[in-house]
């Protein structure tokens, strides 16, 4: 029997206790992916009975390449709006069948999650289906060939949003994806990068014991997206936080807490500048990326619980 | 077994010999990803702390656990350098592939 305490505070995986199995090996991910890196680890984290679904992007199109299966797990791939659907339908099946000892996951990219699968996701958290959904956020649709999503932050060249003399790319600034699932008074949701991969295992850690939805946002660099050299996957998104561009945070109980509140903030032309789909800013465009991202973090600082 | 091998497999010939409905078994590798590389990583085991942050951040899971030192799984590994720059101990180098 699991006691609360027990069910507060899970047992703590690390790389040394974790499991050596692979459930996700010999797919045909870019060399340096940042989404396979997410997906390996969370089901590392969930373990063998795990019941994964993907919509159609990346992981769905590197992993089950007929006749290979990359998955040692039980998954399938979804519909493009569909997967959080799809997945509550797979949670009450499992249930309906009597399945003990078993936890549904929903990976999703930002595309599936904040654009096509908004309004399936919102559903699945308004029913209250017993499912984790993770979106790996690579800030484009990669699979398709680096669109504009509605994750993709501010001055971004993608193929859909080139950057020239009268537009500096992308010209919207990234949603606010984790207030929006939060806003639906989910259990738990939280943000990640795999960049803190401890971080981030804790993150889904906490996740598998709630019953009921729970939503993780992991930051997954993207090397042939994003131009940049494949050994600087993790390394870019660890600095990403770093920069302030992206935050480590938790909600729970009706509270936003911040994980992590650097005192400095890392230069922000450093970290882009080494990117690719970021050379063309100007000294404008910084300016304009900067101040919403102070304004970002005023508020966060003003509102949500410090570390 | 803590990762799947590659297995034997047989193109159909028949409209018979292929899967009814779309599923399949799981893990079943039909090729290697060893083919992607230019340069791989070879671990210096002298200097290796056995961290495991490379285990961690591997994106091809190949890195494999070992009692004093870790190992690489080659015939999955792409090569993309991860690991060699994540290692704290600069203990994994990026040796350029001779065939």
């Amino acid at each position: 029997m699991n006691s609360p305490d027990t069910i507060l505070a899970p047992k703590r995986i690390t790389a040394k206790n974790m499991t050596e199995k692979e459930f996700f090996y010999g797919h045909k991910a870019c060399a340096g992916c940042g989404g396979s890196v997410a997906v390996r680890l969370a089901l590392k984290v969930t373990g063998e009975r795990t019941l994964a679904a993907f919509p159609a992007g990346c992981m769905a199109a590197v992993g089950f390449i007929y006749p290979q299966m990359a998955f040692q797990n039980n998954a399938i791939i979804t519909t493009f709006p569909g997967v959080a659907s799809m997945a509550s339908g797979i949670s009450v099946g499992a249930k309906a069948l009597g399945l003990k000892d078993y936890k549904t996951v929903a990976f999703a990219g930002d595309g599936g999650t904040a654009d096509i699968g908004l309004q399936a996701l919102s559903g699945m958290i308004d029913r209250g289906d017993d499912l984790m959904y993770i979106c790996y956020d690579n800030e484009a649709y990669m699979n398709t060939g680096i669109q504009k999503s509605g994750l993709t932050p501010y001055g971004t060249q993608t193929t859909t949003t080139p950057a020239g003399k009268n537009l500096p790319g992308t010209k919207t600034h990234k949603k606010n994806l984790f207030e929006i699932i939060a806003a639906h008074d989910i259990a738990y949701a939280a943000t990640a990068s795999i960049g803190y991969p401890q971080d981030y295992i804790n993150k889904v850690n906490k996740a598998k014991q709630i019953k009921g939805p729970s939503f993780i946002h992991v930051y997954a660099s993207c090397p042939t997206g994003w131009g940049t050299p494949t050994n600087t996957t993790i390394e870019i998104a660890k600095e990403v936080v770093d920069t302030g561009l992206f935050f480590l945070a938790e909600y729970e109980n009706g509270e936003f807490k911040l994980n992590k509140n650097p005192k400095e903030f890392k230069s922000i032309k450093n970290h882009l500048s080494k990117q690719g789909r970021f050379k063309h800013l100007t000294d404008n465009d910084y300016d304009i990326i900067t101040k919403q991202r102070d304004m970002k973090w005023e508020r966060m600082r003003k509102f949500w619980t410090l570390p | 077994m803590n990762r799947p091998v590659k297995q034997e497999y047989n193109r159909p010939t028949h409209i018979k010999d292929f899967p009814v409905g779309p599923q399949f078994d799981a893990g079943h590798l039909a090729d290697e990803n060893a083919g992607w590389r230019t340069f791989k990583p070879v671990v210096d085991a002298e200097k290796c702390i056995n961290c495991l942050i490379c285990y961690l951040v591997c994106p091809d899971g190949t890195i494999i656990k070992g009692e004093n030192h870790v190992s690489v799984a080659y015939d999955y590994c792409k090569g993309c350098g991860v690991c060699a720059n994540e290692c704290p101990k600069d203990a994994i180098s990026m040796v350029k592939e001779e065939r």
